[in-house]
């Protein structure tokens, strides 16, 4: 029973609750329990990494459900794929993916509730009403609360088919509610993965090689072992010879020398102790599995320098490449064009620099694995994880932490891998911990770019070809049906990609990230050479591609697309005299299924260039929370204004050169803009997505104010090392 | 053994003297409030209160604090209602929220020193926290909020 106590001193703050009061929860569905005295519970199906869906998922569900969100308390569901979906977070698809699976089990469970209501009262069930957690029947003038007939709801055959809400009719959807963790955050709970406490646990570390392309020879541990609290030191292989990888197993050492402790000091320390020898490991290669079977992808064994790549990047980008889409004639349109503008683009590696770095909690026995940690797709680890440990799915429980941010490493599992493999071997609880050292150069990286845009302009100055090449390591970014295909006669896109041993994933919108900085820069240069506003400019392309598209694919919605532009051009007084103290730069992009568009507003302060006030537009949809959204928008653009200017990633001889905070520059507060100014389209088209589709443009929008601001073009990331000494990066 | 004063409460510790108050704190003591994000005082996410000043508790050594009086964010107020705190709940502070209580311990010694933080003033003295995920101006905005909510009469430290 929850005790009066605990109900009377529940305010609305206190929006998540201990654990232990579950006795007296009823479960209607998966997702939502009913006290008898009407405190609803609602499970978050999705990993929170913070772009809130602790709270957006909920109200997704207490909008349907008509309860009243006072009444609402939220708890992070378990991972169980069969009762809560897919639970991905990523690709900016929690609420996207969500929305209405949450939307029909809220309208579901009022159904049951009213259907309760009507089979006690002996009424039709169609006189039965809702309001704010309650039941009325007006005829009768009965009413009950929902607490009051979730027993007999419960009991009820789940209904299909349910009417969902006219989304004029919302009023938790669209009304911005706190943040339900937001209590816990500022008073110092435990809540995250390295927060994670379990009787008699242990911490790990893993002693990774210095540099990609390398492996442990030998190592000697006896100063270690000596060391207080020091329990092992083992070298363990992640996957067997063979083993099939899903997409996301990617690993970036497979010899893993671990040391396991007491403390995380103790074992910090004693790693320093270890004597070793390392070499290079040569050529390798991973299996991975796929729809057609399984596959080997070889590894190279060199040993990369930062210098090096660009001058391969270099190279590569004269050779041919893979055709990804071609409409018209370019190659005849080039030849007859009147100027042609050539502008090559590159970008570094990035590291994620979650600030909680990689960690996992393990504790694997004979018959059952517990795992506790900070993961973006439970879903799509465990089943490496049951093959890993030969032990069947159902054995293995994932219990899901908040994150300390993710940015899309988090949707890797090595470290859960790492972790439960440690804890198998010295059976034993484990946690396994990586130091911001571990972290930032035992990462899986945002791929290093380079594109090369072409266009050709008639006599008139008309855009009469545009061509884009791009390559990367691994692998490069070109999304081949993006705008400006569409809006051009003669059109080619063409990619190519440099095998590396550097391992590199998803990182807040992946692809997009470059490609908008690249392309965005690019239009506006155009724009300058043709005589036109940048805005202008664009806004006559998505006429084009909307009166007469050209090719076919095009995957972006011209109205949106154009909307977003109109908007931010009308917000940001785009042409307005008293805006003329700025030097103004422009962006816009789609991808993961929204359209932003910024207008970046740069000074010179303290003899830096300063992006001070920004104007966002964002075209996402329906917007849950709009001022969780709003945070999460500004979020982007400083994320995009600190990776421009400063992020990126260097090797040497396979070493990263940046390893802490101290060398791996990260945007600070008097970095930060005064003012972002967000906007978003008012439509009522099912949620879009919003995690990434801000990010991309920002790198553009300042590139381009940059130009105004200094006067030259800088086409290589990050910004300021083109401001300083002219390198690479 | 070590005598520390944290929150108020004294606790003995048999630790190595050279570990760093932060690995105290969170394996030790259990007060996880306190976080480890680089471990070299680059990001702020450890800051806690030492004899009223702001200290990177990741490279501060447990024998240094010793018999100081030690305030991690679990013992920032007693009803988690400084006015910082109460302002980072009004405007939606965090993300996130790994770095938010570091952030929080930087900014309650700024009030304490200065009653009317400018822009610049707050930039400056939070220019050792990072927000990876961008919270900057949220967070400079809810350090003006305090600062009202302080001048009005709300509870201090």
């Amino acid at each position: 029973m929850i005790s009066f106590t605990w109900l009377s001193a529940f305010r609305p703050g206190d929006k998540t609750i201990d654990n232990g009061l579950t006795e007296q929860w009823i479960e209607i569905n998966g997702y939502i329990k009913i006290t008898p005295e009407n405190i609803i519970k609602i499970l978050n199906p999705n990993p929170e990494f913070g772009q809130n869906v602790m709270t957006s998922l909920p109200m997704i569900i207490a909008e349907e459900l008509d309860a009243d969100w006072q009444k609402v308390v939220v708890e992070m569901g378990p991972h169980d794929s069969v009762k809560l979906g897919p639970q991905f977070a990523g690709g900016s698809n929690s609420v996207r993916m969500y929305w209405k699976p949450l939307r029909e089990a809220g309208a579901a469970a009022r159904q049951m509730l009213m259907e309760a209501a009507a089979q006690a009262w002996t009424v039709p069930i169609e006189e039965v009403t809702t309001k704010d957690g309650k039941l009325y029947h007006e005829k009768t003038g009965k009413s009950g609360t929902y607490g009051s007939f979730a027993s007999k709801a419960a009991s009820i055959p789940v209904p299909k088919g349910v009417k969902l809400k006219d989304v004029k009719n919302f009023n938790v959807v669209r009304n911005s509610k706190k943040n339900v963790e937001g209590l816990k955050i500022v008073s110092g709970k435990p809540l995250f993965g390295l927060d994670y406490k379990h009787e008699g646990m242990l911490i790990a570390m893993i002693e990774h090689p210095p540099g990609f392309g390398m492996k442990l020879k030998s190592f000697d541990a006896s100063e270690t072992l000596k060391m207080p609290g020091i329990k092992d030191v083992f070298v363990q292989k992640l996957y067997e010879e063979g083993f099939e990888q899903g997409g996301f197993d990617t690993r970036t050492f497979n010899d893993l020398l671990v040391v396991v402790g007491n403390t995380t000091w103790q074992v910090m320390t004693a790693r320093k102790k270890l004597k070793l020898a390392w070499e290079p490991a040569g050529e390798t290669k991973n299996t991975m599995s796929g729809r057609d079977g399984k596959r080997e992808v070889i590894v190279p064994g060199e040993l990369e320098s930062t210098d090096a790549q660009l001058k391969k990047m270099q190279e590569y980008a004269k050779k041919p490449a893979q055709q990804l889409r071609k409409d018209g004639d370019p190659e005849t349109a080039f030849k007859n064009a009147a100027q042609v503008i050539e502008r090559t683009y590159n970008a570094p590696f990035l590291a994620h620099n979650c600030m909680e770095p990689m960690n996992f909690f393990a504790h694997v026995t004979d018959e059952k694995a517990m795992l506790v940690g900070p993961l973006q797709a439970p879903g799509w680890t465990k089943p490496t994880l049951s093959k890993l440990l030969n032990m069947p799915a159902d054995k293995i429980e994932i219990q899901m932490t908040r994150m300390g941010g993710g940015f899309g490493l988090r949707a890797y599992g090595h470290y859960l891998f790492e972790a439960a493999l440690i804890s198998k071997k010295v059976k034993a609880p484990v946690k396994l911990v990586y130091t911001r050292e571990d972290d930032m150069t035992y990462g899986i990286y945002r791929p290093m770019y380079t594109a090369t845009y072409r266009a050709a302009l008639d006599a008139n100055k008309n855009l009469i070809a545009f061509h884009v090449k791009g390559g990367g390591i691994p692998e490069h970014a070109i999304h081949a049906n993006r705008f400006p295909a569409g809006a051009v006669d003669n059109y080619l896109a063409e990619g190519w990609q440099i095998p590396s041993n550097i391992t590199i994933g998803a990182f807040r919108a992946p692809g997009s990230n470059f490609n908008a900085a690249a392309e965005q820069s690019f239009l506006d240069e155009l724009a300058e050479a043709m005589g036109k506003d940048p805005i202008d400019f664009r806004l006559e392309l998505l006429q084009r591609a909307k009166e007469n598209p050209i090719g076919k694919n095009n995957d972006y919605n011209v109205d949106r697309y154009a909307g977003v532009l109109k908007l931010v051009k009308e917000k940001s007084g785009w042409n307005k005299p008293e805006n003329k103290k700025y030097s103004r730069g422009v962006a816009a992009y789609f991808c993961h299924n929204s359209y932003a568009a910024h207008v970046v507003d740069m000074i010179m302060k303290d003899g830096q260039p300063y992006v001070e006030r920004v104007f966002s537009v964002i075209d996402c949809g329906i917007v849950i929370n709009p001022d969780a959204a709003a945070n999460m928008v500004e979020g982007a653009v400083v994320d995009g204004i600190g990776n421009a200017f400063y992020g990126g990633l260097t090797h040497k001889d396979g070493v990263v050169e940046q390893n802490n905070f101290n060398r791996y520059r990260m945007i600070r507060m008097y970095e930060a803009p005064k003012k972002i100014d967000v906007h978003f389209v008012q439509n009522d088209i099912d949620p879009t997505g919003l995690g990434e589709p801000p990010f991309p443009p920002v790198f553009a929008a300042v590139a381009n104010a940059l130009y105004k601001t200094v006067g030259k073009r800088v086409y290589a990331q990050p910004f300021m090392s083109q401001l300083t000494a002219l390198r690479g990066f | 053994m070590i005598t520390l004063n944290v929150n108020k409460k004294i606790y003995n510790v048999d630790v190595d003297p050279d570990t760093p108050l932060l690995w105290v704190i969170r394996d030790t003591l259990g007060l996880v409030g306190t976080k480890y994000g680089c471990g070299v005082a680059q990001c702020g996410a450890c800051v806690v209160h030492m004899n009223g000043e702001a200290v990177f508790s990741c490279v501060t050594k447990v024998s240094t604090a010793a018999g100081q009086k030690v305030v991690t964010i679990e013992g920032l107020s007693e009803k988690n209602d400084h006015p910082l705190q109460k302002a980072w709940l009004e405007l939606d502070v965090p993300q996130c929220g790994y770095c938010q209580a570091g952030q929080i311990m930087s900014a309650a010694i700024l009030l304490k020193e200065n009653k009317a933080p400018t822009d610049e003033d707050i930039d400056a003295a939070m220019s050792g926290n990072l927000c990876r995920c961008g919270t900057y101006l949220r967070i400079r905005k809810a350090i003006h909020l305090a600062a009202e909510i302080q001048r009005k009469g709300g509870k201090s430290q």
